[in-house]
Parts: C-alpha cells; structure tokens; sequence
C-alpha cells in the first residue's frame, strides 16, 4: 500500500519546498520508491529546488485534465532512480485541483509507488486543502516563531477535520512535527522558542529538527536536495528525520550552542 | 553573551522567547476553542447583540458567548457587562 504523506504548514516560506525535496530524496535513497507532487499551482517550485525546471513538459494539471498520461507528465531524477517529480502548472489557477480529479492521480500513483509525497502551498485555501485531503500522514513544517506555530496549529485542525479520513470516520492522519531554521544559540539567550515549548504548544510527536544551516541556501541555488550534502548538518539532521519517518530510532542532533571561543565569549558576536 | 552585556540590566525584562511561549498558549488555546464551537455560534452571538442594544448600547467586547461542554450535554454562556 502507497503511502500518501503530506508537507505542510499553514504559514509560507517555513521549509516546505526545501524538506518535501530533502524528505522525498531521503526516502528514494533509503530504497523505497518515491514519488514527490507540487501541489502549488501557479507558483511551481519544487522543479527548481530538484533542478528539473528545464525539462518539465506536462503537469499535473495537464494530467488532471486528461491532457497527457501520467508518465509524460513524471520527471525522473538524474540522481537517484528510485524517485519522481511530478511538477504543478505554471499557468492555471488553484481551482484546477478538485477531490476527484487528485484522487485518480493518487491512485494511479499509488499502483507505481511506494510514497507519495504531497507538497503542500502556503495557505489554508483550496491548493493547501488538495494537498493534505488524502494524507494518511502529515509532515507540518513549523519555524520556532510566533505566527509559525500558529499557523501550524491551524492546519492541524483542518487535518483533524477537512482531510478525508477526517470525514470519513478513519483512523485519524498521523501528525509529525518537523521543526526547521532552529537556532541553538538564540535558544540559549532565551531570544527563540525551545523546542519543548513548541512540543507542549502544538501536543504533536516531534519527528525531527533542522538547525538553521548555509547548506540549506546552497543546496537550493544548486538545485540539489540538501541530504545529498551529507556533511552538512541540515543533510544530516533530514536524513536523520527520514530514518524516524521509517520506524528507527535515533537520537536528535544539532541542538546543542556552538561553545564559542575566549576571544568571542569575551567580545561577543 | 559578552562582556559589555553585563552592563546592561537584563534581569527586569523576561526573554522574548517566554513572552512568545506564554501568547501562543492564550491564542492557540482561544482558536482551537472557535474551532471547536458550533457553526451558528457567531451568528447568535449577533442576534444576541442586537437583541440587548435595542435597550443598552454595549459594544461588542461587552458581550461573551460561550458554549461549553460537559458531558453529554453543552452550557450556552453569556456574558454581558452593562455600563454604569
């Protein structure tokens, strides 16, 4: 069975793009087969963080709309064969996506693949709904910050009650709490929220923390997912997320300052 | 942390990422109560209103309706401060 796993987060610019292109190459590394949607239409970015914004020819409007087939529409990654990209369009408008019109995707997907990773918009309107209506998990991206946290918590109400499994009576989406630019230095003068406070705020299990990292940058100026840096410590720390999003247990990383040097301790910065 | 810091008097003003904790609880706790309330409760909420200002002029922070509930029944709650 294809598991369907939403990213998302309620408030833009949090790290959706950049951790559905980490989580999705995580978990095609790791050997399962992935596919990974850009659920935002009209303002398609996951080809340019994966580096296939050249060689999109249908989207996923177009295979909607029964304008071309599924596999016209798949981009194959040059980097790892176990993983698809299947780009929004450029062109049409949100109220492209209905249930009904995603749900013959998703199930054609779900014969092919093994994960489906759903990358939400920012918002909570029709394209954000779309993305996260047939979750069976959900991946809310939050930024230890005020209107982040709140944002996050109003998406996981609408989980708990517009996905489909809400309206269905199933089995609630299972809900994991990724927690993205974490500053450990800022944490520990008291100038950023911790991520226990998080934790209590939103009551959902943390599935991974991802400190605040150049890689993150550099990664995406070169189109590449930022697991593929694996000695960075955002590459790490996803890595890290994917191996808990697959049952294993592993401890968290990166939460610790930076114990500064004399020079600094004394004059600061 | 450094040195010219501990000119500064920090020990008054609570950390910012405290301030930030304590009003996320306030507002998250209020909007997942609106959440959970019943779909008409706003419109009630202007009947109500409406009702009481044909005879007193309340303004709208004046006014609280509430629905609680407690077991296998719910409590309407309104709250109206009459001015002097």
């Amino acid at each position: 069975m294809a598991k369907i796993v939403v990213i998302t987060s309620g408030k833009g610019g949090v790290g959706k793009t950049t951790s559905s292109a980490a989580i999705s190459m995580g978990l095609a590394l790791r050997g399962h087969k992935t596919v990974v949607i850009d659920f935002d239409i009209g303002l398609r970015n996951l080809d340019i963080i994966m580096n296939c914004e050249r060689r999109v020819v249908f989207d996923f409007v177009n295979v909607i709309q029964q304008e071309a087939s599924l596999n016209q529409a798949l981009i194959k990654d040059k980097r790892c064969d176990n993983l698809y990209i299947l780009p929004a369009s450029q062109t049409r408008d949100k109220d492209a996506l209905t249930k009904e019109g995603v749900k013959k995707v998703l199930d054609d997907l779900a014969e092919q693949f093994e994960y489906i990773v759903c990358d939400s918009p920012a918002g909570i309107e029709q394209g954000a709904q779309m993305a996260l209506y047939y979750a069976d998990e959900a991946i809310v991206v939050t930024n230890p910050e005020v209107s982040s946290v709140r944002d996050s918590d109003r998406i996981l109400g609408i989980l708990q009650s517009k996905s489909f499994r809400a309206e269905n009576n199933q089995p609630p989406v299972r809900e994991h709490l990724l927690i993205t630019r974490f500053d450990p230095e800022r944490v520990a003068r008291g100038d950023m929220l911790d991520v226990p406070d998080i934790e209590e705020i939103l009551a959902i299990p943390l599935l991974g923390i991802i400190p605040e990292s150049q890689a993150v940058l550099n990664a995406s100026n070169k189109g590449m997912p930022v697991v593929l840096d694996e000695k960075s410590d955002a590459g790490q720390a996803y890595l890290d997320t994917v191996a808990r999003f697959l049952g294993e247990d592993k401890p968290h990383r990166f939460l610790e300052a930076q114990r500064k040097g004399f020079l600094k301790r004394v004059f600061g910065g | 942390m450094s040195i010219f810091d501990l000119f500064r008097d920090n020990s008054k003003t609570p950390k910012s990422a405290h301030v930030a904790k304590e009003r996320l609880k306030v507002i998250v706790a209020h909007e997942r109560h609106q959440r959970n309330a019943p779909d008409y409760l706003p419109a009630l909420q202007r009947d109500i209103m409406d009702v009481i200002r044909k005879y007193v002029d309340i303004g709208p922070e004046q006014l609280q309706v509430d629905i609680n509930e407690e077991g296998n029944y719910s409590i309407l709650e309104v709250n109206v401060n009459l001015p002097k």
